[in-house]
């Protein structure tokens, strides 16, 4: 075996020279080149890392923590320096009182303690166990501070002229505090607290549905207003131009703006729509479009509730992101050659036909790939619904809930722990869109 | 299906252009009157499917001028014998002119799209194909109309709103005219206070700081990326285009709580610097996606001659790359502007200092009980206008920008 390898081995680098041989491995052109490519990503690469990857990974860290908002804080010691006793006279007794202080409710800190100088002409005569000093530098441990711990040191001692000079004493230096607290971030206690309060929440699960309807007919209504508009744009006339950039106005403009704009529109008090509509004669009284969770509806004789308040949501949605259909859909309309339609039209299709048979099937590659991207994307939107609605009134979803917990009710690891849902949801959508994105050409 | 010959449906399609020009008109004139407008929706559908008949009936190439204007008579006639000379339940005192004008644009608009309608239409019988081109028509038109009232209503509703005062918006929510008796300072009276008062005018710079710095920021990440990932060869190379889509995919939400709980570690939470890394971080991934799609477009032959005559990879790029991919480098720029204009999350999550809020936050702050309406909708105006002119004004690139990269969204 090894003779016929040797053999072979030899052979080609005796025919190496004549017949030209693909190089193995990496040469130093290539390496060269490699090493500048990761040169180049480098810093792309880390900055990703730091603020989306790294923090990724922190959110399931945190999903375990029982961390609340207020833990953010370190704890610290406190510490307040004041001077007792009326000296008069040079050589008087005074002393020097420090009150240490743990900031924190709950969590103790280890090898606490403080350095300070002493005032200036203060001569220490008697010092508290846990102080030293060195010349006029004094330093108290104080071993471990529990929560809420205080403590009181006493310095006695005498006093000179320069002392009497001043007006604060205490004011001429700072004591320095120093201590080891234990941060429920990066410490060794983990919990399945959260997840459980997550999924045990009788609202959790009415949260993920309204997520859902939210994203699906969010995104289907965007699309299909895009296709609408892409069709009445598909062909040229005057103005045309102009009516595309208007049409683009909703996804352009700031979020902030257009969704305070739809709230005031829509004011059941004093919002213009429900004058029109209540003053010609079309409504009874006004509707609260945002702040109402259902209305009875009654058709053909039945009666179902209709989810106001994420139905407007929706048609939020659909509105601000229709552009974004529109734009894509129009391009690939225009893209599509004439021929085909002139053909048709020679067979005698009409135009109904032509628009069933033809420019729907070649627009369906687009439309899925949009509709995945979009299905994504609103599942993951947070603004809209929190500014119309603050996720009040039957319309909050999962990213909502992620704020509502982690920041209304101030408990991150809650928060975290829906973010992961959030998350475990988002990448089983990416999986599938993946998979489209191979067969799609173009995205 | 056969009783839908061309005069049926040319008095359906009147009818519909009826109904819509009358609902349209008479909105639109209780919002520039202030006066409530009432649209006689009957009548309207009548007299214009009267006039579309007509049209259609002395439609031909022997149609004298007469027959050709009697339809736009008798639509007028019609109108206002079917509403008693009150075609918007108004008194004719009242805004004699502006009625005049609604009644004139309505003739006009119906007339006219009854027209259009029924063009080149045959008589009688109709086939599919003819019936399916005058229905499309009429959708067509229909659409128009939805889609630009659908659109422009709440920017116009916005704009009108921000130059009210608190008692005109009380005293009547219909009233979105333009009101000249207080003067220019009267109606910008909201703007001169948010300058003045609530520190807008910090927020525009801080803003317009925030916004080009990130654009600066993630050219100066993603162009050398981009490139990278586009000419050079090295393990991992499609690994690492395919990757990038996945990255801004992620949402914002998910990294909110551990930044800010380390920025806060760090003291980056309430300061420009937090937004400045963040910001990029969050746009470098879609702009090295764009780029790089633009940089495989470009001829390499080009960058090759360069290396032969002794160019570096630095001088090709700077010299040969960049002035080549111009639109693209604008395109991206403007894309990113726009996301870093309008990002709201971080801003909110991160700014608590008054000083140094963007515009987003600025609006937000806007949003309580105490501040009038008009405030925040002026607000809502000075956020929107910026990167509204700027789209107008590079409407092409920006347009090339949302196709190619607005995955993201």
């Amino acid at each position: 075996m090894s003779a016929i390898a040797d053999q072979a081995g030899k052979s080609v680098t005796t025919a190496g020279e004549s017949i030209s041989q693909p190089p193995k491995g990496a040469g130093p052109m290539q390496k060269r080149e490699a090493r500048l490519a990761y040169t180049m990503l480098a810093p792309t690469f880390l900055i990703i890392l730091a603020i989306v990857l790294g923090p990724l990974v922190a959110n399931f860290w945190i999903s375990f923590k029982p961390v609340e908002l207020g833990d953010l804080r370190a704890p610290k010691v406190l510490i307040n320096e004041r001077v007792k006793g009326k000296p008069k006279q040079a050589g008087d007794p005074a002393t020097l009182e420090y009150r240490v202080r743990n900031s924190s409710q709950k969590n103790s800190i280890a090898n606490a303690g403080f350095t300070d100088i002493l005032p200036p002409g203060f001569t220490a005569q008697q010092l508290p166990d846990a102080c030293s000093l060195k010349g006029i530098d004094i330093q108290c441990d104080l071993g471990t501070l529990e929560g809420k711990a205080r403590e009181k040191l006493v310095i006695s001692g005498t006093v000179s002229d320069e002392y009497l000079g001043l007006r604060k004493p205490e004011k001429a230096s700072k004591p320095v505090s120093y201590g080891d607290a234990d941060s429920v971030l990066t410490n060794g206690t983990f919990t399945l607290e959260n997840f459980r309060r997550v999924f045990d929440s009788d609202e959790f699960w009415s949260v993920l549905r309204v997520t859902f309807y939210y994203t699906i007919f969010g995104t289907a209504g965007a699309l299909v207003l895009g296709l609408f508009a892409a069709q009445l744009l598909n062909t040229s006339f005057k103005g045309r131009g102009i009516l595309r950039g208007l049409f683009l106005f909703p996804y352009v403009s700031p979020v902030i703006a257009v969704a305070f704009t739809w709230v005031v529109l829509l004011d059941p008090f004093s919002g213009t729509l429900n004058a029109l509509l209540t003053k010609m004669g079309v409504l009874a009284e006004p509707v609260n479009f945002f702040g109402q969770r259902a209305v009875d509806l009654h058709l053909f004789g039945t009666s179902f509730e209709f989810p106001l308040a994420l139905s407007t949501v929706i048609a939020f949605e659909a509105w601000r992101y229709f552009p974004l259909s529109f734009l894509f859909i129009l391009a690939r309309m225009q893209s599509v050659s004439t021929d085909i339609y002139e053909a048709a039209e020679m067979d005698g299709a009409t135009p109904m036909q032509q628009f069933w048979y033809i420019s729907l099937p070649q627009l369906m590659g687009i439309l899925s790939v949009l509709f995945l991207l979009r299905f994504i994307w609103t599942f993951n939107k947070f603004d809209d619904i929190f500014l119309l609605t603050g996720g009040n009134a039957g319309t909050r979803t999962l990213t909502v809930d992620v704020y509502e917990q982690g920041f209304a009710l101030s408990n991150l690891g809650v928060g975290a722990a829906v973010a992961v849902v959030v998350f475990v949801v988002l990448v089983t959508f990416a999986t599938l869109f993946i998979r489209f994105s191979t067969k799609e050409e173009g995205l | 299906m056969r009783l839908l010959n061309s005069y049926v449906l040319s008095a359906l399609s009147g009818a519909v252009w009826g109904f819509l020009a009358m609902i349209v008109i008479g909105v639109t004139l209780t919002l520039i009157t202030g006066e409530l407008a009432i649209p006689q929706v009957g009548a309207a559908v009548l007299a214009s499917a009267l006039g579309a008949l007509f049209t259609h009936l002395w439609d031909g190439k022997a149609a004298s001028a007469g027959q050709k204007y009697a339809p736009a008579v008798i639509i007028l006639l019609a109108l206002l014998a079917a509403t008693f000379g009150a075609p918007f339940a108004l008194p004719l005192s009242v805004e004699p002119l502006w009625q005049l004008l609604a009644l004139v644009s309505f003739v006009a608009i119906t007339f006219w799209s009854n027209r259009q309608t029924m063009a080149d239409t045959p008589k009688g019988t109709l086939t599919r194909y003819e019936k399916e081109v005058v229905f499309l028509r009429v959708a067509k038109g229909v659409g128009f109309v939805i889609f630009t009232v659908m659109v422009a209503l709440p920017f116009y509703v916005m704009v009108m709103t921000s130059l009210k005062s608190q008692q005109q918006l009380l005293g009547n929510p219909l009233d979105l005219s333009i009101d000249l008796s207080g003067g220019l300072s009267g109606m910008f009276r909201s703007y001169v206070e948010l300058f003045t008062q609530f520190n807008f005018g910090t927020y525009l710079t801080v803003s317009a700081i925030v916004s080009v710095a990130t654009v600066i920021l993630t050219l100066l990440f993603s162009v050398p990326g981009a490139y990278a990932v586009s000419r050079l060869n090295f393990p991992g190379r499609s690994w690492m285009s395919r990757s990038v889509l996945l990255i801004y995919m992620v949402p914002a939400i998910v990294l909110v709580i551990p930044l800010y709980a380390v920025f806060s570690q760090l003291g980056l939470r309430n300061s420009l610097t937090g937004l400045l890394i963040v910001y990029p971080a969050t746009t470098i991934p879609v702009a090295l996606y764009m780029l790089q799609g633009y940089f495989k477009g470009l001829p390499a032959e080009l960058e090759e001659a360069g290396l032969m005559d002794g160019l570096s990879r630095l001088g090709v790029i700077l010299k040969i790359t960049l002035p080549l991919s111009l639109p693209a480098l604008a395109s991206v720029s403007l894309y990113v502007f726009m996301i870093a204009w309008n990002e709201f999350l971080f801003a909110f999550m991160f700014l608590d200092d008054p000083d140094i809020f963007t515009l987003s936050r600025g609006v937000v702050s806007l949003n309580s009980s105490e501040v009038p309406r008009q405030h925040l909708m002026a607000g809502a105006v000075i956020a929107t206008v910026p990167v509204l002119g700027i789209f107008l004004w590079f409407e092409r690139f920006l347009v090339q920008g949302l196709t190619a990269g607005s995955v993201k969204g």
